[in-house]
């Protein structure tokens, strides 16, 4: 039956695209071709020639890849032969393909598809407990192949250890020191200017180390009740990792001239989070949603800075966490 | 006779050795020409005018030269942000502006010399106080309230005296925290990698990163292999 | 010779039958349709590039001064990893030109996935049958992006550092597990002990590759099954495939075409300079540059994280960080689109009949219009993401491009989609390359999916 079936439908396809074509559209009537793939197609003479001329460039261009690899090792030169080498033989191959005939005019059938004839019987409704039953053991093997699943997922727990988010070593007494180690001394930070310090002694590679040392004119600083005296001579440090994803905060902005000139700020280079240096760290513009933690100072006898307590607040980005 | 034409040639020699007043000349006739192009928003006394522009004294040839030298001075208008243009003063002005803001005081012209620098030196400087603003290789960039300026224009002097003042926005540096041979190894660097970068890979691309390696990407490559794509898919007629 | 060689693999492979079949099968002759060739061929690029950087990489994140071949950094403080890609570029012939080749290849195999993904959901080539190929599809867009990522993190140089600090941050802003999902991956608070290194190595030279090369056999394979759709033409229906068969005539084609995308990678690979380390330095977690972006397929999630206002909220004891938002749940719901988008179609539309030949987008306004409207949500946060380049360049204001970009991200894909929506049906109703029939009459859809001469019966 399905192959009278298919018969018919290439007989009906072949009258079909043997009609003749109207003079607008492309000829309707593919040819016949022959069964075998190998058969000969016809091509162009002047293509093949071309094919063959880009081929050789092609081989050209591979040796003078091995030329410059052996005598020179420019990268640009390598890149050059080799990429040429490549596109050449690329275009050989289409211009051969493109100037074979008789293509664009294979024709296959696709599988047709098989209706759903349901097998004898099976159309007769099953009794309702059967329903319930068969109901009852594809949920419990569905809850079984979740647990299942979920408790092979678990030991992934072990790739890392507890967490002990947005500590820092600093604390009271922690002197500052410069990238090399060497203290930072009050008097040598001239108002305007800026450094980065870590925590004497401490591993710096880590989120709760680096501050940024900043001096601020006085007079513009305006910082909340408990924060008078967290900084020396204008002089306040706060952690140098940003707030909202991270990075460090790598820019001081600092007017020459305030009338025209937007206020102090630290600046994130990677969206822009802007802190304001004279209230706090709080977040003037940009996406982050704490303000940046600041670290109390206090001056040493021997003209270094220290750190008067630990930092006001959990450093570096926030946690997606549950606090119940 | 001798003793005559002995004493006339000493005379000459010792006016040709002399230094000329020139300094002198200089400072007024830059106060002249300040008071006339700079004295809207400074002051005719370099004093500054209030919301306008700050006090000249004690900013020294270092700001005045870096200011007039690099064109961010005079400024169109208070407000908006001095930027590196042509300068508006033929050398000799900002000679003479230069040497009238000297007699107010502060600090002379600083002295650099990059070839005494080490690049690897300036290179860690950089990165850590400077790169924030003006991009690691400096292609310049952005801060909230003011754009960054690209350093490859930059001559070392220039370099030190933006160091120095801060201008703008910029945060500034005294001896103290960026010594001497620091500032000879930031302003080797900054030339280094803005005028010589070492682009071993081929066309550097402004040194601007993925933005201009994704529009290559895009409109380059994605480009010439949809041509090619187009003209594959062509078949023989 | 060519007859004597397909005679020998004729003799000895068993199964012929599927060699011939394979051989006789026909390809629709389309340009669109070898968009997912070039994605393909990239991938081989990177495979092979990919291979050549393995010998020579370190993966690990052990400080030592440098003293390799490139002198300007010598007693730098860098990681094995650093270190070694450095030595990679300036010490290893031809290695330079590796290291760029397989960057540029990543670039534009994600390219060139968008660009067959843009054909598939303008033609609804994701319809029934071709589901599972979609989401197949859809699968290997984001494995790809991953990949790539993780790929040009591994050398740890400043530029890429920043990024991967960035993406502990979205890692730990996932509410609920956040706090432990960070240290997790990371083995530890940022920076960790280091083995997110090794850890991101084998993900990226072994797992993602494995998996990617098994995607593309599935994706293969039921393209081959189910025969690739066409467009509507004289003689196509629903019922056969015209085109090209394999051998030679797209065979030819097919490798001319690797030939040409290897070509054009390894041409930009040696002119073009791409990701120069060396010029960056080594990351150092207190140090940053102004302009760091990540590779451009990742251009949409930085501009996500900039666009969001600073909200990050506790609700009922759970906090919510501000990277959340852009770095999760908006990937998260454009995926989740892309991934559902046959059976939103199907829902939309109440189409659920299978489809073989393609509908041009100008047939299809409604489907048209959403794909492209959807482009456009995704395409806004990328032009954010280059806000402070397109400030330095036009001077206009980084605060003003931000207030301007938040309104259009809502505002932009619904105009792109109701301007799509017109002037497909403009297009549609003035009959400029009308569809035709068998004998090049022209015809019209009709309400059931079926065809009739245009202004007459059937």
């Amino acid at each position: 039956m399905k192959r009278l079936a298919r018969a018919v439908l290439a007989l009906v396809t072949l009258r079909m695209l043997r009609r003749g074509g109207h003079k607008h559209a492309p000829p309707a009537e593919p040819p016949p071709e022959a069964e075998d793939p190998r058969a000969e197609l016809t091509s162009d003479p002047a293509r093949e020639l071309a094919a063959a001329v880009l081929a050789l460039g092609g081989a050209a261009g591979a040796l003078a890849f091995v030329a410059a690899y052996l005598l020179s090792g420019d990268t640009q030169l390598l890149g050059l032969a080799a990429g040429a080498a490549c596109v050449l033989l690329g275009v050989g191959m289409i211009v051969l393909s493109a100037g074979l005939a008789g293509q664009d005019r294979a024709v296959e059938e696709r599988p047709l598809p098989q209706p759903e004839v349901p097998a004898a019987g099976e159309l007769v409704t099953a009794p309702a407990d059967a329903i319930t039953r068969k109901k009852l053991l594809a949920g419990a093997a569905g809850i079984a192949g979740a647990s299942i699943g979920a408790a092979l997922i678990v030991p992934a727990a072990s790739l890392g250890p507890a967490p002990a988010l947005g500590r820092s070593p600093w604390a009271d007494g922690r002197q500052l020191v410069d990238e090399n180690g060497e203290p930072v001394m009050a008097d040598a930070i001239e108002t305007g200017s800026f450094l980065t310090a870590y925590p004497r002694g401490a591993d710096r590679d880590i989120l709760g180390s680096p501050v940024v040392v900043v001096r601020i004119d006085p007079a513009m600083l305006n910082p909340p009740p408990d924060r008078r005296d967290w900084s020396v001579q204008g002089i306040l440090a706060f952690s140098k990792i940003c707030t909202h994803a991270g990075c460090a905060v790598a820019m001081l902005r600092y007017p020459l001239y305030r009338p025209t000139e937007p206020g102090p700020a630290l600046v994130c280079p990677c969206h822009y989070s802007t802190f304001d240096v004279t209230r706090a760290g709080e977040v003037l513009f940009g996406p982050a949603g704490r303000s940046l933690p600041q670290l109390p100072l206090r001056r040493r006898s021997d003209g270094g800075l220290e750190a008067a307590g630990p930092m006001s607040d959990a450093v570096g980005p926030a946690q997606g966490r549950v606090d119940w | 006779m001798r003793r005559a034409s002995l004493a006339a040639t000493a005379l000459l020699v010792a006016l040709a050795l002399a230094p000329a007043p020139a300094v002198a000349d200089d400072a007024s006739a830059g106060h002249a020409l300040f008071v006339e192009r700079c004295s809207t928003c400074h002051g005719s006394d370099g004093r500054g005018v209030d919301g306008r522009g700050p006090s000249l004294i004690g900013a020294g040839a270092m700001a005045a030269h870096f200011y007039l030298s690099t064109g961010r001075m005079p400024l169109q208008s208070p407000d908006i942000e001095p930027v590196r243009s042509t300068p508006s003063f033929t050398d000799a002005q900002i000679r003479e502006l230069v040497a009238y803001i000297a007699s107010l005081g502060g600090p002379p012209i600083p002295q650099v010399n990059p070839g005494a620098g080490s690049y690897t030196e300036g290179r860690d400087l950089f990165s850590l106080n400077c790169a924030g603003c003006h991009q690691i290789s400096g292609a310049g960039g952005v801060v909230t309230g003011g754009t960054v300026p690209s350093l490859d224009e930059s001559t070392p002097t220039q370099i030190a005296e933006a160091v120095r003042i801060g201008p703008y926005l910029m945060p500034r540096f005294g001896e103290d925290q960026i010594d001497q041979h620091e500032l000879d190894s930031i302003a080797n660097y900054v030339v280094a990698t803005t005028r010589h970068p070492d682009d071993a890979g081929g066309l550097a691309l402004g040194h601007l990163g993925p933005i201009p390696e994704g529009m290559v990407a895009w409109f380059v490559a994605m480009g010439a292999l949809l041509v090619a794509a187009r003209l594959t898919g062509k078949r023989a007629s | 010779m060519i007859d004597r060689l397909v005679d020998g693999i004729d003799e000895r492979t068993g199964p012929m039958r599927l060699v011939r079949r394979g051989l006789r099968y026909v390809f629709p002759d389309h340009w669109s349709f070898l968009l997912g060739e070039i994605a393909l061929y990239s991938f081989v690029v990177l495979v092979a590039t990919g291979i050549y950087l393995t010998f020579f990489f370190e993966p690990s994140l052990d400080k030592v001064p440098y003293q390799g071949a490139y002198r300007p950094l010598h007693g730098v403080e860098v990681s094995h990893a650093y270190g070694s890609a450095v030595d990679l570029s300036f010490h290893v012939k031809a290695g330079l030109l590796m290291r760029q080749t397989h960057h540029w290849a990543a670039l534009v195999f994600i390219a060139a996935i968008l660009c067959h993904l843009l054909r598939i959901l303008l033609t609804g080539a994701y319809r029934k049958p071709r589901e599972i190929n979609h989401i197949i599809g859809a699968a290997m867009l984001a494995t790809g992006i991953l990949e790539g990522f993780l790929g040009y993190s591994l050398p740890d140089d400043l530029l890429s550092g920043m990024g991967l600090a960035i993406a502990y941050s979205v890692a730990l802003s996932v509410p609920v597990i956040g706090d432990r999902l960070g240290p997790l991956i990371w083995g530890g608070q940022y920076p960790g002990s280091g083995v997110i290194e090794p850890r991101m190595y084998i993900v990226h030279v072994l797992i993602i590759p494995l998996l990617l090369a098994g995607l593309i056999a599935v994706h293969l394979t039921m393209v081959a099954l189910l025969k690739h759709t066409q467009f509507p033409g004289p003689g196509r229906t629903e019922r056969n495939v015209i085109g090209t068969r394999m051998w030679p005539g797209y065979a030819l084609r097919s490798l001319g075409l690797l030939a040409i995308v290897a070509g054009v990678l390894l041409l930009l690979g040696g002119l073009v300079q791409i990701n120069p380390i060396w010029q960056y330095g080594p990351y150092d977690l207190a140090a940053g540059s102004n302009g760091v972006q990540p590779d451009w397929y990742m251009g949409w999630l930085i501009g996500a994280l900039r666009l969001m206002p600073p909200v990050e909220p506790t609700i009922l004891g759970i906090t919510v960080p501000n990277p959340f938002f852009g770095g999760v749940l908006f990937p998260a719901i454009a995926f989740g689109i892309l991934f559902t988008w046959p059976f939103l179609d199907r829902l939309i539309s109440t189409d659920r009949r299978p489809h073989h030949l393609l509908d041009r987008p100008r047939d299809a306004p409604a489907r048209s219009a959403a794909a492209l409207g959807f482009a456009t949500w995704v395409i806004v946060p990328f032009i954010a993401g280059a806000s402070d380049r397109i400030f330095v360049t036009f001077d206009i204001g980084y605060e003003l491009q931000v207030t301007l970009m938040r309104v259009a991200w809502v505002v932009m894909p619904a105009v792109v989609f109701l301007l799509t929506l017109q002037v497909c049906r403009r297009l549609r109703d003035r009959g400029e390359r009308p569809l035709r029939g068998w004998d090049g009459t022209v015809v019209e859809r009709t309400e059931t999916g079926g065809f009739r001469t245009a202004g007459g019966g059937d």
